[in-house]
């Protein structure tokens, strides 16, 4: 015993105090705090999504116009690159130089050691055949397949649209179903037809360590789905057409719309200039997506849909139409045309002074009288007087409007156009209220002045006309899925007022265009087309060819819009091509026509503007971010996340990705104009 | 044996439940190494090129030199103290020279084969054995000066040399002897003026204003002495503190400052709140305390944690194998893993008050306060309530040099316990 025995007492308070405080510390770290056993989870639960493969789109006869290929990615593991290794021997099998070996072997050693990355991307299955069998001889190098869009006949660009990497906006819309990285169909049927084409992603929940290196599944997979591919879809489309529009086309701006006016579907949709949509795939798209941007004849521009002409003449049965059922004409009113017409004090002449004499309403239709249609549009707007002006001008309007001009379709396409029909406040706001007349506005008789119409909704009112009175919403999907199910919409009937019997007289008249009238050197040997040409006055050049045309007179099958910009009279240019595109989708042939016109010609011929300057202008500047951006296509300097057989990672482990260099892209182009010539 | 009672046995007098303790807390530790460690390649327990695998052969080693230690005289370990003391110097001499430098610090010899030797660990069996013998010597008191200076000097010198390394963990770990000497007689005042200290230390960093706490110390003297009993000596005792405190703060702020490391500011900035940075620095403690943390009451079970076994919490079977107990068996787990070792050092002062040697008695001091020590930083680190410093959780972390030397130290302890009724040595 010694005298300081007591002390244990206090070594051993001292040494419990203590335990206890690190046992308080345990149970509130262990027992009251509950974020750790969430941190914990999210520290080792990844989530990968599978994605689904994209549905394949099919023209009406089931021939494919887009689907997934399986191309080839090279991936490295760093770590597993041992010797013995053929460096060279590797280098001429991928055609690359030791060079650039060592720069990709450094960047993916820089991505991760222990972690796969990209080594070559997005080989095609011609030139990965060579490569696959001799890969397994280098150790850490392996395959990686990943589906992408092809266009085996690489057609109807517009119309299918493209995808690309979602923008920020399509993320916060989509409320979580998107997440950066992931694609999604940016324009054409690829946007509109986005939620059935993409099918239903998979979720995998997997445990990984610490360097985000997967160990096993999370729970079993009992949470866990699989991906469902997306949906077939059936368009409207008929690849035969479609391939002969944009060969007639090319070398043209203009489109070439055809509608089947007992459904109203879309049989022929051609923006012209356009591109070939496998451009917009692989590793080039950034790239190719640029320089189409740059292009001074806008490749982009979907013109079936967004590009707005005035009708022409081509609106001209339309006011007969309406006039027929006011009664304010008969089949049997004539004019007498001295080549021009007198409306208040001013003289308007028919085309080229040309007097057609005295013409009835179908004639008149037929030669295409300017003067008849003044008179009729006159009896329209001035039926109560000149002083009614306005409201008799709104009527009008109405009844115009029910044939679906100056308002959007909806067909199910993203950014239609709404085209133009001005009402009169409109007018008013010029002129002052009261202070202008029929004569003020009269050039809208004649489909000029300030209406406008897209191709589309000049097809339509040909649908409208063929079908005596009515029409179908225009549409480009046959069907969706195995049931070829579609939208009940597209089955009703959308009325415009208009009796059957007033339609006669008209379509006599466009018999006769093509009989014997403007559009004569485009009959088709055998088959009776109605149709209707069109100048379209352009405020900038020569004036637009239009034709518009259905066929055949009874039991119509197509109705046809064609625009050729520049190319001055509907005879000349837009009816020949309409009357082909006609012809092979009516008999799968084209014949030998009377007049000697040929396919060959129009495919040969450039009717191109010069915009040479503008060209210039346009290469000098850079594409702007943010418009690459919204075209789906990434402008970061990232390095991907590995993709393992389209296995994603949402979040990567770290952040180890490089930083994205901010390019010197800042300087913008002009906004694209409706109208650019 | 020329003992008073005739010896009839290697085992008479053993003290078992000490032996079941130190059983108990290897097999925990191996268990836990290899839940921490297992790589599927490797499933067998005793493949020797996993961390289970030496372990175990690890514990078996111990339990022979423990057998051995057992069989060999009491009176040895107090003769061949100095030498022992002499060995653990040249040891730590040799490390600075040929050691082999793992994370910053020079503190192994490589032995080949894997197998490699920390001399800092058996230093404080050395000094433990070398500290109790020349305290237990005739006319030694504490309280002397010169005898005090000696002792700090035996505790100060491996202190030292282990501070070149530099590890500064096994470092502190000699501080903790200070128990030794408090009971053998030191004043009290040492133990409040540590406690003092190291609450002085927090606040100054907390505050981080030196000049509001010289205030603050300054008005609770001034309210002592107006209030107190007005003694001449209470008030010089009293501004002497004052004047102590005061220039302990500025020191503290002036080592923090200008000596401390970036590295070490960080860690001790992290425990007492004053930075938090999960992503970098902090990295480890948090992945700890989430490892821990998510074990909630039962633990995740045996294998299952995710924490440890993915590799987010690093050292995980070393430094850090505290974290595969709270994950994986949860609070019970905690508080039997804590309970033992708490067993283990009660049990110890209660050994070390039965010997009618004083050899012994400081000894057992040594041995308890060192454990004790080692228990209460390893488990206060992985919990964040002490700044990360590397010393292993003795028996449970994964370590020859650790698991042999603390073997060593408790069956020299259990040895000289069974003696406890024979020589005064």
């Amino acid at each position: 015993m010694n005298k300081f025995f007591g002390r244990r007492y206090i070594i051993s308070a001292i040494f419990i105090v203590l335990i206890l405080v690190l046992l308080g510390r345990l149970f509130y770290i262990q027992i009251i705090d509950d974020r750790y056993l969430i941190y914990a989870q999210s520290n080792a639960r990844r989530t990968f999504y599978l994605n689904p493969a994209r549905g394949p789109i099919l023209d009406r006869n089931g021939k494919i116009l887009v689907q997934n290929q399986a191309f080839y990615d090279i991936m490295v593991t760093p770590n597993l690159v041992k010797p013995p290794f053929d460096t060279t021997e590797f280098c001429k099998l991928l055609n690359i130089d030791t060079a650039e070996f060592n720069k990709r072997m450094a960047k993916a050693v820089k991505y991760s050691r222990s972690q796969q990355s990209v080594f070559e991307k997005q080989l095609s299955p011609e030139a990965y055949a060579s490569i696959e069998e001799r890969l397994s001889e280098f150790s850490g190098f392996q395959s990686s397949t990943r589906y992408l869009r092809t266009y085996p006949d690489s057609v109807a660009a517009q119309f299918l649209g493209y995808i690309g990497e979602v923008h920020d906006n399509d993320i916060k819309k989509s409320g979580g179903y998107y997440h950066p990285g992931d694609f999604i169909g940016v324009t054409g049927v690829e946007r509109s037809y986005e939620n059935v084409l993409r099918g239903r992603r998979g979720v995998q929940y997997r445990l990984v360590d610490s360097r985000g290196k997967a160990q096993g599944s999370y729970a079993n997979g009992a949470l866990d789905t699989a991906a469902i591919p997306g949906e077939r879809l059936v368009s409207s489309l008929d690849l035969r057409i479609q391939k002969l529009g944009e060969k007639l086309m090319q070398n043209k701006l203009g489109s070439i719309v055809a509608i089947e006016p007992s459904s109203g579907e879309i049989l022929c949709y051609v923006s012209s200039p356009t591109y070939d949509p496998n451009l917009m795939v692989g590793h080039d798209r950034g790239k190719n997506a640029a320089e189409l941007y740059k292009n001074p004849y806008k490749p982009f521009f979907s013109r079936p849909i967004q590009a707005y002409y005035p009708p022409g003449s081509s609106f001209k049965p339309i006011d007969a139409l309406i006039a027929e059922q006011e009664d304010l004409i008969t089949p049997q009113t004539t004019y007498y045309c001295p080549g021009y017409y007198v409306s208040g004090n001013r003289r308007i002449h028919c085309y080229h002074n040309e007097a057609h004499g005295t013409v009835d309403l179908a004639r008149a239709v037929a030669v295409s009288c300017n003067g008849y249609f003044f008179l009729v549009f006159e009896k329209l707007v001035n039926r109560y007087g000149w002083k009614n002006t306005d409201s008799t001008f709104n009527a009008w309007r109405a009844n115009v409007a029910k044939f679906g001009l100056g308002a959007r379709l909806d067909l199910d396409m993203p950014s239609e156009g709404r085209g133009n029909l001005p009402k009169a406040s409109y007018y008013d706001k010029i002129y002052h209220k009261g202070a202008w007349r029929s004569s003020t506005v009269i050039s809208l008789g004649i489909g000029q002045g300030e209406l406008l119409a897209t191709p589309l909704q000049l097809a339509n009112v040909e649908c409208i006309i063929a079908n005596h009175g009515f029409y179908y919403k225009p549409h480009l999907v046959k069907g969706i899925g195995d049931k070829n199910v579609i939208k009940p919409e597209y089955t009703q009937k959308n009325y415009v007022n208009i009796d059957s019997q007033y339609f006669e007289p008209v379509i006599n008249g466009m018999q006769q265009v093509v009989e014997n009238g403007t559009a004569a050197a485009s009959k088709i040997p055998g088959i009776i087309m109605c149709g209707k040409t069109g100048t379209a006055d352009n405020p900038h050049g020569e004036p637009h060819s239009v034709f518009v045309c259905y066929a055949p007179r009874d039991n119509p099958k197509i109705a046809v819009a064609v625009v050729v910009e520049n190319s001055g009279q509907g005879a000349q240019w837009a009816a020949p091509i309409a009357s082909f595109i006609v012809e092979k989708y009516l008999t799968d042939s084209i014949s030998v026509r009377p007049s000697g016109i040929t396919p060959e010609y129009f495919m040969n011929a450039n009717r191109l503007p010069d915009l040479s300057s503008y060209s210039d202008k346009l290469k000098a500047k850079p594409v702007p971010k943010d418009t690459l951006n919204k075209m789906g296509i990434d402008t970061s300097d990232k390095e991907k996340a590995p993709e393992e057989k389209g296995q994603k990672p949402v979040k990567s482990a770290s952040n180890r990705k490089n930083k994205p260099v901010h390019r010197q892209l800042t300087a913008s182009l002009p906004e694209r104009s409706e109208d650019e010539q | 044996m020329n003992n008073n009672q005739p010896q009839r046995s290697f085992f008479f007098n053993v003290d078992w439940l000490m032996v079941f303790i130190y059983l108990a807390l290897c097999t925990i530790g191996v268990l836990n190494i290899h839940s921490a460690v297992f790589k599927p390649q490797s499933p067998s327990w005793f493949d020797l090129s996993t961390d289970y695998g030496k372990q175990i052969l690890y514990v078996i080693i111990g339990g022979c030199i423990g057998i051995m230690i057992l069989l060999l005289d009491g009176r040895f370990f107090s003769s061949m103290a100095p030498f022992f003391y002499g060995i653990a110097i040249v040891l730590l001499m040799l490390v600075l020279v040929v050691g082999r430098n793992v994370g910053g610090n020079q503190a192994w010899i490589s032995l080949g084969g894997g197998f490699r030797l920390q001399p800092s660990e058996f230093a404080k069996l050395a000094t433990c054995l070398l500290l109790a013998r020349y305290l237990s010597g005739t006319n030694i008191k504490v309280t002397d000066t010169r005898s005090f200076l000696t002792a700090a000097a035996i505790v100060g010198f491996p202190m030292l040399l282990i501070m070149l390394q530099p590890d500064a963990g096994s470092t502190l770990v000699f501080s903790c002897l200070l128990f030794v000497l408090y009971r053998e007689g030191l004043s009290p005042y040492f133990l409040i003026l540590e406690g003092l200290f190291i609450t002085l230390f927090v606040l100054t960093l907390k505050l981080n204003n030196a000049i509001v706490l010289t205030g603050v110390l300054a008005g609770i003297a001034a309210l002592i002495i107006f209030f107190g009993r007005r003694n001449r000596k209470l008030i010089r005792v009293i501004l002497i503190g004052l004047t102590i405190c005061v220039g302990f703060v500025f020191c503290v702020r002036f080592i923090y400052t200008k000596v401390l490391k970036p590295h070490q500011k960080v860690r001790i900035d992290i425990v007492l709140g004053i930075t938090s940075d999960p992503k970098g620095k902090g990295y480890n403690v948090h992945q700890s305390m989430i490892a821990i943390g998510s074990g909630k009451m039962w633990g995740r079970g045996y294998m299952r944690g995710t924490q440890t076994k993915f590799s987010f919490v690093p050292e995980q079977g070393t430094d850090f194998i505290f974290c595969t107990v709270g994950e994986e068996w949860g609070f019970a787990g905690s508080i039997v893993v804590l309970g033992l070792y708490l067993l283990l050092v009660l049990r110890i002062v209660r050994i070390a008050e039965r010997q009618r040697s004083p050899f012994s008695r400081i000894y057992a001091y040594g041995v308890a306060s060192v454990i004790f020590f080692h228990v209460f930083i390893n488990i206060g680190m992985t919990i964040g309530i002490v700044p990360s410093i590397g010393i292993p959780l003795p028996l449970i972390s994964y370590g020859g040099s650790s698991l042999l030397s603390f073997t060593i130290m408790l069956f020299i302890l259990i040895k000289l316990d069974s003696n406890r009724m024979g020589f005064i040595y």
